[in-house]
């Protein structure tokens, strides 16, 4: 298997083949404050340019008497882009959101307080335990009478964030328990800090574990995302119901249509996940 | 570093008024752990003067591993002191008294201990190089390029040049055993502690770390704790055996004496049974 099979003889000095010191290219390495850093970024970016509110066309309507009209139905693609566009920008943000929510509910859940500890325990236990649906409405139906007023895009995406994120904080906190004491115990006889120790020596190493499960929420996280709708977020889900309610029979083409377009958006994506996760977990043993 | 975090070097009425040069390395006194009804430290006293190799011996679970890890800081002692360079690991005197201490007077004890373990513990997601150039540059504050100019000395003290970029994974046992006693001396620590370090290896393989071993030994600068099953070695480079059993020092001396003519019975039957095996 190795090459170095005589025992150890150091080289003579200025040996030819000291090597240079390490130059692994940045985005090679499991630097996932990088990856961090973009996926704020990105999210800033949705949220100034995202969500905005857009009007599907009215103009379209089945012939009367068609059972499946294939000129409407082409005719309300680009609608159904739009809207699919809604949709998929509230699970991106939303998820990057859950990322870091999860995180520091995930460490807030290991911290030596009890008074941080218990209540974070709690608010997961109760987040996990009532519907998505039903933080919807109440962030955005109730909050108000706090005076808290959020509008329906950004509503989607904290509660997707939230939601999301207590299933994200129990992945993370499987992959840290996943990383063995050994490491652990590395860092302290190497008198590591906190922030170097979990930046450096243990996130890294859980990521790898946490993947599947991340992306299998983000992937759940699109699928409850058209829940949007019953907060007047104009995604997918509203314009299928803003199609099929301009005539009596016009129901079946846009609901084709948004399951179409959750293939589209779904099997690409499951597809990138697993990629993902195969390149990492093959940066790690290599 | 920090002077002002050290009342110890005060002048008042404190307990231990180390001169640095004469005190020990290592000083454990009256140092108890139990887990849960399993004492394993029972009021321990131990001294280790500086750049001595004291060599560990003992029946297994007896408790040598959890003498260095306290040490480490990997367990606390349930009660009993501890000093390393004349400075107190788990104390600290506020107004003469010792107090429990903080985590940074803990942490800054620490940086005079370094430990190599049975299963390597190298990060599996760097580099030997990285490995060994992290904590001069987290802990230390050294500069990049100075500490991978040291990972790369260090890796030729240890023959392992060609392999700075593999990662843990692509290397052999015993490889991987000697990046990890270079990362532990990247930092210089003035006590290194071993924790049957060539346990985990294939018997062929055993030979290479002990040459490294040798090599910190002859260095004589820095102070060494080795638990370990190889008496030859120990017999070689110790100028101390510790026979520990009960959790008790039962008997210590030069590895002459020891290893080769022990006094206590306990001893006797244990090092017949290791050489029989
Ligand atoms: N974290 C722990 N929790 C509970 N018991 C422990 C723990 N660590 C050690 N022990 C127990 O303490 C005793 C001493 O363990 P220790 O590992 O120090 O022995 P040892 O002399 O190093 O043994 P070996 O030669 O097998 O390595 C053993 O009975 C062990 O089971
Ligand atoms: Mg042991």
């Amino acid at each position: 298997m190795s090459t170095d099979t005589d025992p150890v003889t150091p080289s003579p000095a200025g040996a030819h083949h000291v090597a240079p010191p390490d130059i692994r290219p940045w985005w090679l390495r499991p630097k996932t404050f990088v990856i961090a850093a973009g996926v704020v970024v990105f999210a800033a970016f949705m949220w100034r340019f995202g969500g905005g509110d857009i009007r599907f066309s009215t103009e379209h309507r089945p012939r009367p008497g068609t059972t499946f009209d294939w000129d409407y139905f082409f005719a309300l693609v680009p609608d159904m882009l739009r809207g699919i566009w809604v949709t998929a920008q509230a699970t991106v943000a939303g998820f990057a959101v859950a990322l870091v929510i999860g995180l520091l509910l995930a460490l807030g859940r290991r911290s030596r307080l009890r008074v941080v500890r218990l209540p974070v325990a709690l608010f997961i236990e109760f987040v996990r335990s009532t519907p998505l649906l039903i933080q919807l409405y109440f962030v955005y139906y109730a909050l108000p009478d706090w005076d808290i007023t959020l509008g329906a895009f950004v509503t989607l995406v904290i509660g997707l964030g939230v939601h999301y994120g207590t299933y994200c904080s129990e992945a993370y906190r499987a992959g840290i328990n996943s990383v063995p004491k050994g490491q652990w115990e590395a860092s302290t006889a190497l008198n590591l800090g906190p922030t170097t120790k979990w930046s450096q020596i243990i996130i890294p190493q859980a990521i790898p574990n946490v993947l599947p499960a991340l992306g299998n929420f983000l992937i759940a996280g699109f699928k409850d995302a058209p829940l949007g709708s019953t907060i007047q977020v104009t995604g997918i889900l509203a314009f299928a119901t803003a199609a099929s309610g301009r005539s009596f029979d016009a129901g079946v083409e846009p609901y084709t249509l948004i399951g179409i377009g959750f293939l589209l958006v779904s099997i690409p994506s499951a597809w990138l996940v697993r990629r993902l996760e195969r390149r990492i977990a093959y940066e790690r043993i290599s | 570093m920090n002077a002002s975090a050290e009342p110890s070097d005060r002048p008042g009425p404190v307990d231990s008024p180390h001169d640095p040069v004469s005190s020990p390395a290592v000083r454990m006194r009256g140092v108890n752990k139990a887990f849960g009804d399993n004492v394993v430290l029972q009021g321990l006293d131990l001294d280790v003067a500086p750049g001595e190799r004291v060599v560990i011996i003992g029946p297994s679970g007896s408790g040598k591993t959890t003498i260095l890890r306290v040490i480490m800081t990997l367990e606390r002692p349930d009660s009993g002191t501890i000093e390393v360079n004349g400075r107190h690991l788990y104390h600290e005197q506020k107004g003469g008294q010792l107090k429990p201490a903080g985590e940074k007077h803990i942490r800054s004890v620490r940086s005079d201990v370094g430990m190599v373990f049975q299963h390597f513990n190298l990060f599996p997601h760097m580099t030997a190089l990285e490995n060994i150039a992290l904590a001069p540059i987290k802990a230390k504050g050294m500069g990049k390029r100075e500490a991978h100019q040291l990972g790369m000395d260090l890796l030729d003290k240890v023959g392992l040049v060609e392999h700075a970029n593999h990662t843990p994974g692509q290397l052999s046992g015993g490889q991987k055993q000697r990046v990890a006693i270079a990362r532990s001396l990247a930092t210089e620590p003035a006590v290194m502690l071993f924790d049957e370090v060539t346990s985990a290896l294939d018997p062929e393989l055993v030979g290479e770390v002990l040459t490294v071993l040798r090599d910190i030994a002859e260095d004589g600068t820095t102070t060494m704790m080795l638990v370990t099953h190889e008496m030859g070695f120990a017999s070689e480079v110790a100028d101390k055996v510790i026979m520990f059993d009960n959790g008790q020092v039962i008997e210590e001396g030069l590895p002459s004496e020891v290893l080769k003519d022990p006094q206590n019975e306990r001893t006797q039957a244990f090092l017949g049974a290791v050489v029989k095996h």
